[in-house]
Parts: structure tokens; C-alpha cells; sequence
């Protein structure tokens, strides 16, 4: 694979990074009244989709009512957890100074604490994007997803896995902060995970306590219907967060890199892995908003903490400066995407770890030497 | 009042809404009836104004409705009011200077627009009826013991009048015995806020003299010039065994103490500062490095508070008045020692919460945040 430091002489990708700094700083110097108003009346659309929703299923002896209601919960659910959940949680909003826009004290409708999925995503995802070994995101510890992973029969139900995950996505997301793959490997121990756990027990069993148990049981004779409704809304969830999330860093194209390649990596090398090793998805505009504008994955990943809404804002201004670089942006419509990552998860079932189409050096060739030593 | 609410009643509405906020996790019911309308809300405190005066050139005085979580304050006490400010939310402290025993249950806050005051010069320019603020329980002891003292000698120049004027109304409501004299200090005599009500007050209580001094005038007044023993003993001979509460700008704060001090009261002087002391920074002997735990940033320590060196690391706690008195940056310090620079108190214990915004490192440090 072409190694991340061949792509471009180290002054360019210097000078690469600081054309990514000078767009950082005008969007963080323009936020305003605007982005807080945009925040607001989406939480206001998302409340309102969840009151109608539940409501609605108070009537669910009636089909359409049950199905309308059903519908509006998953949108609610998915505009929760994506445009304001993730992005809120990503401190986003926290230069308002407002606690319910706060990174540290949002919760999202979704079993995995907030606090346990800040560290791994934030964190370890946001930080090590796409380093083998480092991001944990690069098959959640359980998929072979990247031909670098070494191969073992257990990878034979590599699509079985993701799609069974697909379904009980937030499960999946919840369990990922248990490390449970480290934890068979030795390297941690479940002691180590006391305080994760209890954060999940507790947060599990109140979701599970007001979509399982109390909504069913206010809803009376109604209560298996309720439940069942309640349940297609969290499965809806999860299959439309697996996909826009899959599409992120997973289709054919995107790059992983190595711990080696990275080690003491400069401002302007961060920036770019975060670009090769993202893929945006492209469509209208209410399709941005229900992925959380993870569709613009790119911009997401340059600038993790500056309001989603931005991101369009800047896509063309980012596609440029990489043309200009001659650095790829990964892009397609979801539908192609997917059926890439499916194809990806069904071949690296099986031993193959031949290359993907390798992508050549696209600018000047470096000092190969140098490279090598 | 709640008295008079049956205990089951009051049970059985405890468990409803407890009910309510197992339904609406994890968003909590607030966050929802704040949506129908931002008074509903049942945790937090809201205010709404109810009233808009304007009674000198630069001041204005907001009449305030507490939300049903608001449990009321002691007169002296501040509570911390934001507002939203081009999308931000910016937290000041302001003193109610109504009674403290306030039958209608309402809330007086008097704030002066200071030109450089984002917070005030807004409020002055925007208040209006119908206005909603956020608000938090009342804070701060300086407040007068439950067992009042006989003689009360209040102090105040320009708006630190709002803390003392509660205090005067509240000893006032109680039909206090003792002698009262309230002494205020203003530039002019257009400048004094309160003056119909502090006469009203002198009308209608006969141990309390109120007194005004002007400083920038030579007649009008009770007193003029700035603050010295002379006007003490002029209108409060009795200072010496009375229990002194003083608030207003540093100027005159620094000249009663210094009298209070050399007269050997200074343990009968108790004060509020609005304007916060100077932080002693010493940023040229600096040293050790800042760690900030929850998101790996480190620095090297400047000298400066740690509000500051964390958003130089690009960091964006939450915050509030940046001078001490809000604790809305509070953050336990999980390692190392820091100084309080306005007091020069160190704080060297492990876990300790700390305000960021006045204290600095001393060495390495480890904070979690």
C-alpha cells in the first residue's frame, strides 16, 4: 500500500495543514446565534417527533396509527443520536456554554452511556483514525474489514457478524467500550472494566426500562403492540446509524495506515489521514441531516468540533484544496457505498489480503530513500 | 406553605414526577416543558420579568417571577443570572436588593450597565417584559446572623447598593429594634438609585437614618467628598458597637476598611466586593507543566490562572464570571498544588475542586478536565 508519507513532500503537506487551520479559523470565528438557533429547532423537531411518536402508539390497535407512530419514533431516534447526540457529544456546541448542548453532561437515547463512548470515539477513534491496531473503530474489535488484519477461521462469518450487528447496532456500540476482543487477547482485564460496566448497567436499564417497560405498560392492553413498536423504532436506528457509520471508513477506497507511518505525525499529516481515510456520502440535504452530517465524513474528520451544520458549507472549498494536492476525496451515494463495504466484509472473510487497487503516488514522488530509512 | 400540602399529596406528586422523568430519560422532563414553555420547568430556575424600570441614566431595575425551584434567599446573598448572548450564555452574579421576606414572592434585581459589561450593557438595552433568564439558587456569606445584631451601620456606593438595600428592607419588615443607619455613597445626586424608596423607608421606621454622601458634589447631599471617620461619626456615632455591612467600589471599600482596621473593628466589618481584588500573577517564575486529564492536553504553566492556560491549549471549560465568585469552572485538581491568586492559598491536597479562573499552578499539575 502506498505508504502516508509518499503522497506529497512534507512542505506541501505543511502547507496543506495550515490551508486546513485558516478554514478551522474562519468557521470557529464566524459561529454565532446562527448555529445555536439551527441546534435548537432541531431538538425541537426531534422532541416533537418523539412526543407525536409515543403518542401515536396509544392508539396502535390502529395499523396506520401504529406504523405513523412507529416512523416518527425512528426519526426521532435517529435525529437524536446522530445531528444532535453525536455531534453535541463531540463538544460541538460547548463554546455556547449551555448544559444541555454541554459535551460532558448530553445523554443520547441509545444504551451506550455517553461518557463510556466520548473516550473510545472522541478519543481513540477521532485521534488514531484508521491506524491498525490503534482504532479500535476498524471492524469494532469483531469484523475483518481491512486486509491488514491478519486472517483466522473465525472471520469466516465476517457477514454474518455485520449483519447481525446491524441490527442490534447500539448494543454493539454499548459493548465496544468493554474491549472484550483485548480482553480475550490478555491485554486487559475485566477488572479493568468495573466502571465501564456499571456506567452501561445503569444507562441500559433505563433505556430498556422506559421503550421495554413503561411505555408498553401506559399503553395498557395495547402494552405487546407498544413494545413492538418501540423495538422496530430502536432496530430502525440502528440499521440506518450502521450503514451511514460503515460508510465512513470502511468502502473499498479508504486507506488504513500503520503505527509506524504515523508515529510523531505533524499537525498537517493528521489532516491528511483524516482525509484519506474518510469517505463522504453524498445526497440532499434532508439525507445530511438524518446521517448527523457524518455523510460529510471528511469534513467531519478535519474538524470534529465545529457545528455539522458547517460542514457543506465547506465541502467544495475541502474537494478543491484536494484536487489541488492531488489527494482523492472519497465520495458516493450510499447505495454504492454500502454495496462496496458488503463486498469488502465478504472477501475478507476468507484469507485473501492481496492488496485493494493499491492507489499510486498522486503528486511527486519523495525521496524514497528517505522514506526507507 | 408547603405545610398546608398533605404529606401523601405531596408523596404522591413526588413519585409522578420521578414517574415522568423514568418516561422521558435521558433528556429529563425539563428539557421537554421548557419546550411548551422555558417557566414550566421544574429542576432548573427560570425567571421571567415582570417589570422594567430604568431609574437612573445607566441602570436598570428588573422585577423578577422565580420558577417553582427557586426556594428564596437571604438578604446579602447574589444568585447567578444568564442570559443568551449572540448564541453564547454568559453568567453574572447580581444581589436581589428586595426583602428577603417579599410577600408577592417576586425577585428585584438592580444592575448598572458598565460600558465593558457584556452581560449588564445588555440587560439594560434589552430587558423587557415577558424577558426569561436563567437563574441558580442564591450564593454567598455575606449575609447578616440570625440573631441580629443591635446596631446595623450599612455602607454602599453606587450599585454595590443592592446587597444592603435587601438587608435595610429586610430589618425593616422585621420591625427591627435597634438603630439603623444606612450610608450611601453616590458621584451626584442624580446618581443615587433607591431614593424614594430609602425615604419612604426613613419615613416609616423610626430608628433607621439614611444618609447620602456625594462625591462629586459640595452641597445637596448629607455628606460630601469621599468616605473618612468624619462622616462616620456623623451619622452612625454608635459604629463602634454595631455590626458594620459594606459593599460598593474598591476606592471606598479600601478607606472603610482602613479605618475599620486602625480602629481595631475589623472583625465587625463584613463586606462584598463586586469588583474583584487584583490576582497576584507572577508569571515570570512559572514553572512545571499543566496536564488537563480528561483531554490529554498539556502545557507548560505561564503563570496565569488555569481558565486561561486551558483555553490557550484549546480547551473550552465551562465558565462563568472569571473572577472567583461564580464556581461555575470548578474542577478537581487531581495532582500537584495551586495558589488561590487572590488570597495567596494554597491548595495542595489531591482531589481537590478548584475554581480554574483564579488559581494558578504551582509546579506540575494534573486537572481533570
Amino acid at each position: 500500500m502506498t505508504g502516508l508519507q509518499d503522497r506529497l513532500t512534507p512542505e506541501q503537506v505543511e502547507e496543506f495543514g495550515r490551508e486546513m487551520d485558516e478554514i478551522r479559523q474562519r468557521l470557529v470565528a464566524d459561529l454565532g446565534k446562527e448555529d445555536v438557533d439551527y441546534i435548537q429547532n432541531l431538538i425541537k423537531t426531534q422532541r416533537a417527533l418523539e412526543v407525536t411518536g409515543r403518542g401515536l402508539l396509544f392508539a396502535g390497535f390502529f395499523p396506520p396509527a401504529w406504523m405513523a407512530g412507529v416512523a416518527a419514533l425512528s426519526v426521532a431516534k435517529i435525529l437524536d443520536n446522530m445531528e444532535i447526540g453525536h455531534n453535541v457529544m463531540h463538544g460541538q456546541y460547548d463554546w455556547t456554554r449551555i448544559p444541555a448542548l454541554s459535551s460532558q453532561k448530553f445523554e443520547w437515547d441509545n444504551v451506550a452511556p455517553a461518557q463510556n463512548w466520548r473516550h473510545s470515539h472522541n478519543y481513540i477513534h477521532h485521534t488514531y483514525t484508521n491506524i491498525l491496531d490503534k482504532d479500535r473503530d476498524i471492524g469494532y474489535g469483531i469484523l475483518r474489514i481491512d486486509p491488514a488484519q491478519k486472517w483466522h477461521p473465525y472471520y469466516l462469518g465476517n457477514p454474518a457478524y455485520a449483519s447481525v450487528l446491524a441490527f442490534i447496532f447500539q448494543w454493539g456500540v454499548m459493548l465496544h467500550d468493554l474491549e472484550f476482543d483485548r480482553i480475550a487477547k490478555g491485554e486487559r482485564t475485566w477488572a479493568d472494566t468495573k466502571e465501564v460496566g456499571a456506567n452501561m448497567l445503569r444507562k441500559a436499564a433505563r433505556q430498556v426500562g422506559k421503550d421495554y417497560v413503561l411505555f408498553p405498560l401506559l399503553t395498557g392492553p395495547l402494552a405487546p403492540l407498544t413494545l413492538l413498536g418501540n423495538a422496530t423504532a430502536n432496530m430502525s436506528r440502528n440499521l440506518w446509524a450502521f450503514a451511514i457509520i460503515f460508510c465512513g471508513h470502511f468502502p473499498a477506497d479508504v486507506e488504513s495506515f500503520t503505527e509506524e507511518e504515523t508515529e510523531n505525525e505533524t499537525r498537517g499529516q493528521w489532516y491528511l489521514r483524516q482525509i484519506l481515510g474518510s469517505a463522504n456520502i453524498t445526497g440532499g440535504k434532508l439525507f445530511h441531516i438524518m446521517s448527523g452530517n457524518l455523510s460529510h465524513q471528511i469534513e467531519h474528520h478535519l474538524f470534529p468540533d465545529i457545528p455539522a451544520r458547517r460542514y457543506p458549507q465547506i465541502a467544495e472549498e475541502i474537494r478543491a484544496s484536494c484536487a489541488k494536492y492531488g489527494l482523492p476525496y472519497h465520495a458516493g451515494p450510499l447505495h454504492k457505498q454500502l454495496f462496496s463495504v458488503a463486498k469488502k466484509l465478504v472477501k475478507l472473510a476468507l484469507p485473501w489480503n492481496g492488496e485493494p487497487s493499491d492507489p499510486k503516488p498522486t503528486t511527486l514522488e519523495r525521496d524514497k530513500d528517505l522514506a526507507a530509512a | 406553605m408547603t405545610a398546608l400540602v398533605p404529606r401523601a399529596a405531596r408523596r404522591r406528586a413526588g413519585q409522578l414526577a420521578s414517574f415522568a422523568e423514568a418516561l422521558l430519560t435521558p433528556h429529563g422532563v425539563d428539557r421537554y416543558l421548557e419546550l411548551l414553555d422555558p417557566m414550566l420547568v421544574r429542576k432548573e430556575i427560570r425567571g421571567v420579568v415582570t417589570e422594567v424600570r430604568r431609574q437612573a441614566a445607566d441602570t436598570v431595575t428588573l422585577t423578577i417571577r422565580p420558577s417553582r425551584a427557586w426556594r428564596g434567599f437571604t438578604a446579602g446573598q447574589y444568585v447567578r443570572v444568564s442570559v443568551h448572548i449572540d448564541g453564547v450564555r454568559r453568567t453574572r452574579c447580581y444581589s436581589p436588593a428586595c426583602s428577603q421576606y417579599r410577600t408577592d414572592g417576586l425577585l428585584e434585581l438592580t444592575i448598572k450597565a458598565d460600558p465593558h459589561g457584556l452581560v449588564s450593557s445588555y440587560l439594560y438595552a434589552n430587558a423587557e417584559r415577558g424577558m426569561v433568564l436563567e437563574l441558580s439558587q442564591p450564593d454567598g456569606a455575606f449575609t447578616m446572623p440570625a440573631n441580629r445584631p443591635h446596631g446595623v451601620l450599612l455602607i454602599s456606593g453606587g450599585s454595590g447598593i443592592t446587597p444592603v438595600i435587601s438587608m435595610l428592607r429586610t430589618l425593616v419588615d422585621e420591625g427591627h429594634g435597634g438603630p439603623i443607619t444606612f450610608l450611601h455613597y453616590a458621584n451626584t445626586a442624580d446618581d443615587v438609585l433607591y431614593r424614594d424608596e430609602l425615604a419612604e423607608l426613613a419615613a416609616t421606621h423610626p430608628g433607621l437614618r439614611v444618609a447620602f454622601g456625594y462625591t462629586h458634589e459640595h452641597t445637596g447631599g448629607d455628606l460630601h467628598g469621599f468616605f473618612g471617620t468624619e462622616h462616620l461619626h456623623a451619622v452612625a456615632p454608635w459604629y463602634r458597637d454595631a455590626e458594620t455591612y459594606l459593599c460598593g467600589p474598591t476606592p471606598l471599600m479600601d478607606a472603610v476598611r482602613t479605618v475599620f482596621d486602625t480602629a481595631g473593628l475589623s472583625e465587625q466589618l463584613h463586606t462584598e466586593e463586586f469588583a474583584p481584588p487584583p490576582l497576584q500573577l507572577d508569571t515570570g517564575n512559572a514553572t512545571g507543566q499543566v496536564r488537563f486529564t480528561h483531554s490529554g492536553a498539556e502545557t507548560a504553566n505561564s503563570g496565569r490562572p488555569l481558565l486561561e492556560q486551558a483555553e490557550e491549549a484549546g480547551l473550552r471549560p465551562e465558565h462563568g464570571c472569571r473572577m472567583g465568585i461564580c464556581f461555575s469552572c470548578t474542577k478537581v485538581k487531581a495532582t500537584g498544588c495551586v495558589r488561590d491568586a487572590r488570597s495567596g492559598e494554597l491548595s495542595t491536597e489531591e482531589n481537590e475542586e478548584i475554581q480554574l479562573c483564579i488559581s494558578v499552578p504551582v509546579g506540575d499539575v494534573e486537572i481533570n478536565c
